[in-house]
């Protein structure tokens, strides 16, 4: 694995960059290639892959709060249903924006929303934190259900899609791959339209959730790269330490939270356009576990590993619907199994793994030579 | 708001209200003590209390509690208490076993255990839910069809007891009720004095403390945590019959929103605190209670996660403060 990775890093810039383009190209015709093992059989290939854009999203917004800023919500879907909701409540039930103009109003309500909950709760620590989001969200679905003027149980519909580009018809038509028996077919019946964001084919959505994630993926680079980004990890550390160091970690954290909660307004609206209907059922606490489990599974704190995360947490379960019933059963097993063989997640961060080794070095160092495992426990 | 309601009314939902928190109470001593010694969410507790009720709805069923009466339903009723003791503490140190030794051995991040447990606690649930299936490929479907129908649905034991209830005035109260409240809180009383007095219960003391100058001392760290888990389970064994009496229903997921109640009344009375425990647990019990006769039952919920937020806000570590390992636990 770190073979690989070594090879990679030492590549020249060019090379490296062609090789994400390739890898970026790739990702977008998934859907259209089908390939026979990774598509999944009896579920629209375009919607799962639309889903696992959107748990991507939320995984790398979710990241900021808990891989960066050490931050323990389990709330998190109170954000996504704030976003998912106000942009149903503009475009379909007590106003009719067009999408375009209710997304950026939705991402702005999340985040005053994140600042609204941090700057009371921020102050608590730990897993106090993590029940006071828990409750959080909670009371968002809650309201949700209980409140006329959201229509409680009975849920929105009709919410606005995307404009579609070049009218009903599109620009051009995409032809879809068919594998037959070892043979590759060019399906010409089986097409995409080319940008129509329409009620069968979801795979416009599909481009659409990749390219947010993609520019989230940039934005998630400069920000961690950055002054806020350091702040962040230095906070996470050592809150103490950080705030003598001249971190004013109460604003950072509150910062961290309505970063959060922005990213998770986005995916919110976007999940709540591509469903055209959202009913407070959509915003369990289940997706708030969920989410935490794809950030924890992959390796909090690592963009890549968290990704991993996510696309696994939201794609086994549709891969393996023939074992429909036991799939929650089957995820359990698979979150107890992977926690105790690699506690440090899939993909941990170079930080940790660094941080790992040292320790590892100190402690034989203390012990002498000998100093074995027994010895300790 | 139905303030005219709430007063009318006031003995009764209290007395409701107490009862509710009794039983939340002791659902949160597992959290609570779990949480002194490892500092960790045992997030799947609540599936150790959903195996007690059922081992209580078992037990009545294999023992024709429907149709007994007199001394005959106490013993039934006593066999059942203790199975669903035996089923949670059971399950509890299973879960302690395989879900948790594994990560505290190799000092993973407290995170990664919380995952764990979400794990465990979705397994422990699902095997529940899918028993008809399970049992299926043994081919004891059939035989077992009383206990192992209606895997997803409400399992239902109504009718078993026909409790008194007594009129005071024009205040009607449960006898159950009563019970409830009176058991639960003899139990923590019980468990306190425990925790307080007894040489076991000065090991826990002191590995929550500091664990490793407790194990210098010679406190076996693995038989604490052990005993730790094994306490909340015998205790969600306790409130999973009390559940039963009141409630008289259960369900595969019955533990999820009780769990998250109980580990609420947890943090609101101090999490690593016994008394904390009895005390926020009674005021959620209470609290939501009151609450959902102003505002209507269904913002019953909602009451109690604003009582949350609202106390946290201004007391960050609960009502009476985390203190398991402090002398006054």
């Amino acid at each position: 694995m770190s073979k690989i990775k070594q090879r990679f890093v030492a590549l020249p810039k060019p090379v490296k960059i062609l090789l994400w383009v390739l890898l970026a190209l790739f990702a977008y015709a998934l859907p259209l290639l089908e390939p026979p093992i990774i598509s999944t059989p009896g579920v629209d290939f375009g919607g799962v892959l639309f889903v696992v854009t959107m748990y991507c999203l939320v995984a790398i917004g979710l990241n900021i709060v808990v891989g960066y800023a050490g931050l323990l919500d389990l709330g998190y879907v109170g954000f996504y249903a704030i976003g998912a909701y106000t942009a149903a409540v503009l475009t379909s039930f007590h106003a009719h924006w067009p999408l375009l103009l209710a997304i950026p109003v939705a991402v702005v309500v999340t985040t005053i929303s994140g600042v609204l909950l941090g700057a009371p709760t921020l102050r608590v620590r730990g897993d106090y934190l993590a029940i006071v989001t828990l409750g959080f969200g909670e009371i968002i679905r809650l309201v949700a259900v209980n409140s006329e003027w959201l229509n409680q149980r009975k849920g929105i519909s009709d919410i606005a899609r995307p404009p579609s580009i070049g009218g009903q018809e599109g620009l051009f038509e995409i032809p879809h791959l068919f594998w037959g028996d070892g043979t590759v077919l060019v399906d010409t019946k089986d097409t995409t339209q080319f940008l129509v964001f329409g009620v069968l084919d979801q795979i416009p959505y599909y481009w659409l959730g990749l390219t947010v994630v993609i520019v989230m993926l940039f934005a998630d680079r400069l920000i961690k790269n950055s002054r806020v980004g350091r702040a962040w990890e230095a906070t996470r550390e050592d809150e103490d330490a950080a705030e003598l160091m001249g971190v004013p970690t109460f604003k950072f954290k509150l910062l961290a939270f309505a970063t959060g909660a922005f990213v998770g307004g986005l995916a919110g609206s976007l999940y709540a356009s591509r469903q055209n209907f959202i009913n407070p059922d959509s915003f369990l606490l289940l997706y708030s576990i969920l989410f935490l489990a794809a950030v924890v599974v992959g390796g909090q704190g690592n963009r890549w590993g968290v990704l991993v995360g996510a696309i696994l947490v939201a794609y086994l379960p549709q891969r393996f619907r023939e074992f429909d019933d036991f799939r929650v059963l089957a995820f359990g097993l698979a979150l107890v199994l992977l926690a105790t063989l690699r506690p440090e997640g899939l993909f941990p961060p170079r930080r940790t793994v660094r941080a790992k080794h040292l320790e590892q070095e100190l402690e034989e160092l203390e012990e002498g030579a000998g100093g074995e495992e027994s010895a300790r426990v | 708001m139905n303030f005219e309601f709430l007063f009318s009314n006031l003995p009764q939902l209290t007395i409701g209200g107490l009862a509710f928190g009794a039983i939340y109470a002791l659902i949160a001593l597992g959290y609570t003590m779990v949480y002194g010694v490892l500092q960790l969410i045992n997030f799947a507790h609540s599936e150790v209390f959903m195996y007690g009720t059922f081992a209580m709805l078992w037990t009545v069923m294999a023992l024709g509690g429907a149709d007994a009466g007199g001394i005959k339903l106490v013993a039934i009723l006593i066999a059942a208490l203790f199975s669903a003791m035996a089923m949670s503490a059971i399950i509890a140190l299973l879960l302690e076993r395989v879900a948790y030794r594994p990560l505290i051995k190799k000092d993973a991040p407290r995170l990664i255990a919380l995952i764990s447990a979400i794990g465990a606690s979705f397994v422990l649930a699902e095997l529940m839910g899918l028993r008809d299936r399970i049992a299926g490929w043994f081919g004891l479907d059939d035989n077992l069809s009383e206990y192992v129908g209606k895997a997803r649905i409400n399992n239902s034991m109504a009718g078993v007891l026909d409790a008194p209830r007594w009129k005071i005035g024009n205040v009607t109260i449960s006898s159950i009720d009563v019970l409830v409240i009176v058991a639960a809180v003899g139990m923590m009383i019980l468990l306190d004095q425990f925790v307080r007095r007894s040489r076991l219960g000065k090991g826990i003391r002191a590995t929550s403390q500091d664990p490793e100058t407790a194990a210098l001392m010679g406190v076996n760290p693995t038989r604490t945590i052990q005993l730790t888990f094994l306490i909340g389970g015998l205790m969600a064994g306790i409130a999973a019959f009390l559940y039963m009496l009141k409630i008289e229903t259960t369900k595969f997921d019955v533990g999820f929103l009780l769990g998250v109640k109980a580990f609420t009344a947890a943090v609101l009375g101090g999490i690593g605190n016994l008394r904390g425990a009895l005390l926020g647990g009674l005021v959620l019990g209470v609290a939501e209670t009151w609450g959902s006769a102003l505002f209507g039952t269904e913002w019953r919920h909602v009451v109690a996660f604003v009582l949350l937020v609202v106390i946290l806000l201004f007391r960050p570590t609960g009502l009476l403060g985390e203190s398991l390992g402090k002398a006054r636990a």
